[in-house]
Formats: C-alpha cells, structure tokens, sequence
C-alpha cells in the first residue's frame, strides 16, 4: 500500500473517541503530541493526562486498533511525560463538545463559568475529585444539580 | 545523565521516591469504599491513583538503572520489608479518617516542595517525573490542607482526633529531612536537593496551615527514622506487604 500522509493520521486519531469522556476525541483532549514516519515506521506519541490514568493503556490499545484498521503495519506509540500534559492544550471543538455533554470545560481561573446544565454562575466546588482523575465535582446554586468540571492542570 | 553518576546510589535514591508513593498510594486506596461520604472516597481513591501512576515512573526508571532486568512490578511486588525505602510516615496505619488525612497533608506538603526542586534536576528523566507529578500533587495538597483545617476548626470532636493525629504523626516528619551518602552523592551530581534544605519551607506551610486548623505542633520533636534507609521499618509495612503483594506471591507471574 502507499504510505499515508501525516494529515491523513491525525484526521483517523481524531475519528477516536476518549475511552472515559466518549463526547470528545484523542485530538481534541490535545494528547497526541506527534505523528511522523521514521522510515517504514509510523511514530505516534501520546503524553498521558493523569500518571495513573486507567484509560492511558485503553487508549493505546484505540489509537493501534483504529490505525491498524487503516492498514497501518509497523506502528510505534511512543510515551513522551514532557511537556506535562495541560488542559491548555484542549481544542476550542473539545471544549464545546464537553459542554454540550454535560462536563463543564477547563478554564485558567481555575474554576467552571458557568452550570452546563442550566447556565447559572453561583457556582461552588464540592471537590478538587471525581468521577475521574481530570475532573473536579461542583454544584449550581441556581439549579441545585451537581456537575462535573474538567480541571485545569 | 545516569551515566557519568553513581547508579547505586541514583537507584536508591528512585526507590525512595517511587516506595513512597507506592506505599502511600497503597495505604490510601485501603480506604476505597469506606469514607465518610462519597465525595471523600472518590477524592481519597483519585490520590492513590495519582500516585500510584507516579510510583510506575519512578520505579520503571529505578528499574531501568538498576539495569539487572527487573521490572517496575518485580519492585513493587517481589521484594520484601527490608528492600523498601520509604519513609515510616507512609507506612503507618490509617487510624481514623482524620489520621488519613494529616499523614496525607504531612506527606504532600514535603512533596510540593520536593516536587519543585526536583525540577530543576541535572538528570533529565527525574525532571520530567516531578513536572508530571507536581501538577498531581497541587490538587492533593490543596485538598489535604483544606481538609486538615476543616477538621482541626471544626468541632471539639474532630480538633481533638486531629490534635491527637497530629501529635502521633510528627515525630515521623523529621526522617523526610534526614541527609545520608546517597543523598550527598544525588547532590554532588545535582540530581537532587539536599532534604535538610527542605526543612525552612516545609516548617513554614505546615506552620501556616496548623495555625488556621488551631492546631499545635508537638514541642519535643523526637524523630523516628530507620525507612528510607532501609535499616528498620515499622511492624507495619510487613502487614501491608501481605496484603498488597499477595497474589504475586501466591501465584508467582500471574497476569490478567
């Protein structure tokens, strides 16, 4: 087969869904870091969002099966801890996306704007934890229904 | 880097780092299912998590250097009490939720500063894992220390459990100081900070957050020492180890 393009990789990781937030793609997190052939080897490099974060084995195991899909045959994913992965590097798409599920999206402040429920801005935190290692629990005051905010890091 | 310096004493060093998370992590997801309140359980769950993620890159690395083919999981898994290298802090028993969380906020606020040193580490690997962990460890110590004053200014209840934790857990705070050969040789090569030299900054959060938690700390400050040395742990990591490294024991390579 013809050795597809770089561009052509990342469109097919950004078909893949992340594994805990399914709303939102392996791109739009801003986790894969690279793409490039090294000869006959494609190299990908994926940085982890949480040290400990269970989906980082299942998204490796997404991002192989998908690519191997494509055809991909001699694949490297290559681990890379810096620079540590942030929040900042979520794309705009993935920041609508996860609150149009429902997950209110990192902003540097620190905290969440607004309820992605029902818009209200008195806000208060539960908690710097969730249901997952990137998200924080807080409640409206307005609709009295707790959320989930993706914290910033 | 791992190269030009003494790899006995970097390996040490990495065990020292990666035990104490490991068996702090372990301790903590002990908890799992049974705090107080939901949100307690997930946030005490997400700690262990984090560094128990944490212990995988300082241990891999141990490893690495140690260069005689074992893995992060043969370190964690196979070796027993007197090869451990964590502090004695990390290994004691939960005690109430509020022993929990102090031993927590003694252990993250040591690890803040640590964390931050560890950054500008001549050893490129080690720069990395405390870029990646410090991130980590700014939510836990900022929940530990909210939790420690909540607790401790709380009712006469919950400030005389947390006086009481405090006054059990301090003499176990000095050994994070505490300077060896290893230490000296992390130095020299500029892989590491001296940790006596963490000692002013340490003094002047943990200070900090007593006062607003109306909590005294112990005048005698007799220190327990013997765990990162390696020369004597607690009763208790023994305990710890059957639990955690069971099924590798019992089922020598078994994998799911």
């Amino acid at each position: 087969m013809t050795r597809p393009g770089v561009e052509q990789v990342w469109e097919w990781l950004g078909e893949i869904p992340d594994p805990e937030i399914p709303a939102i793609t392996l791109t739009d997190l801003g986790i894969i870091r690279d793409v490039a052939w090294q000869e006959d080897t494609l190299v990908v490099t994926v940085t982890p969002t949480y040290s400990g974060c269970p989906a980082t084995s299942l998204i490796n195991m997404e991002i192989e099966t998908a690519l191997r899909s494509h055809g991909i045959e001699k694949l490297e994913l290559k681990r890379q801890l810096s620079p540590a992965w942030t929040t900042d590097w979520m794309t705009e798409e993935g920041r609508a996306k996860l609150e149009a599920y429902g997950i209110a999206p990192p902003r540097p402040a620190g905290g969440p704007e607004r309820c992605p429920r029902c818009g209200g801005t008195t806000l208060e935190k539960l908690s710097q934890f969730g249901s997952t290692p990137c998200k924080a629990q807080w409640r409206c005051r307005d609709c009295l229904e707790p959320f989930d905010y993706f914290k910033c890091i | 880097m791992a190269d030009t310096i003494d790899r006995t004493a970097l390996q040490q060093f990495l065990l020292r780092m990666g035990d104490n998370t490991l068996i702090l992590g372990h301790r903590v997801s002990e908890w799992c299912g049974h705090a107080p309140v939901l949100e307690e359980d997930i946030a005490l769950a997400n700690t262990a998590l984090d560094l128990i993620g944490q212990t995988q890159l300082w241990l891999d690395y141990a490893a690495e250097v140690e260069g005689a083919g074992r893995s992060a999981d043969d370190l964690a898994f196979l070796r027993d009490v007197w090869d451990f290298r964590n502090v004695l802090l990390v290994e004691l028993p939960n005690g109430d939720f509020g022993q929990t969380l102090m031993r927590q906020f003694l252990y993250d606020a040591w690890a803040s500063i640590m964390l931050g040193r560890l950054q500008k580490s001549a050893d490129e690997r080690v720069r990395e894992i405390a870029e990646k962990a410090a991130k980590e460890n700014a939510y836990h110590v900022e929940r530990s220390a909210d939790t420690v004053v909540g607790l401790g200014d709380g009712t006469e209840e919950s400030h005389t459990r947390m006086q009481a934790a405090l006054d059990y857990l301090y003499p176990y705070v000095g050994e994070l100081f505490e300077s060896d050969a290893t230490d000296a040789a992390m130095v020299e090569a500029g892989v590491a900070p001296d940790p006596a030299g963490l000692r002013e900054d340490y003094d002047a959060l943990v200070g900090r957050v007593m006062a607003d938690a109306t909590l005294r700390l112990p005048e005698k400050a007799y220190v327990h020492r013997g765990g990162r040395s390696g020369t004597m742990h607690t009763e208790h990591l023994g305990h710890l180890l059957c639990t955690m490294q069971w099924l590798q024991r019992a089922y020598p390579g078994c994998r799911w």
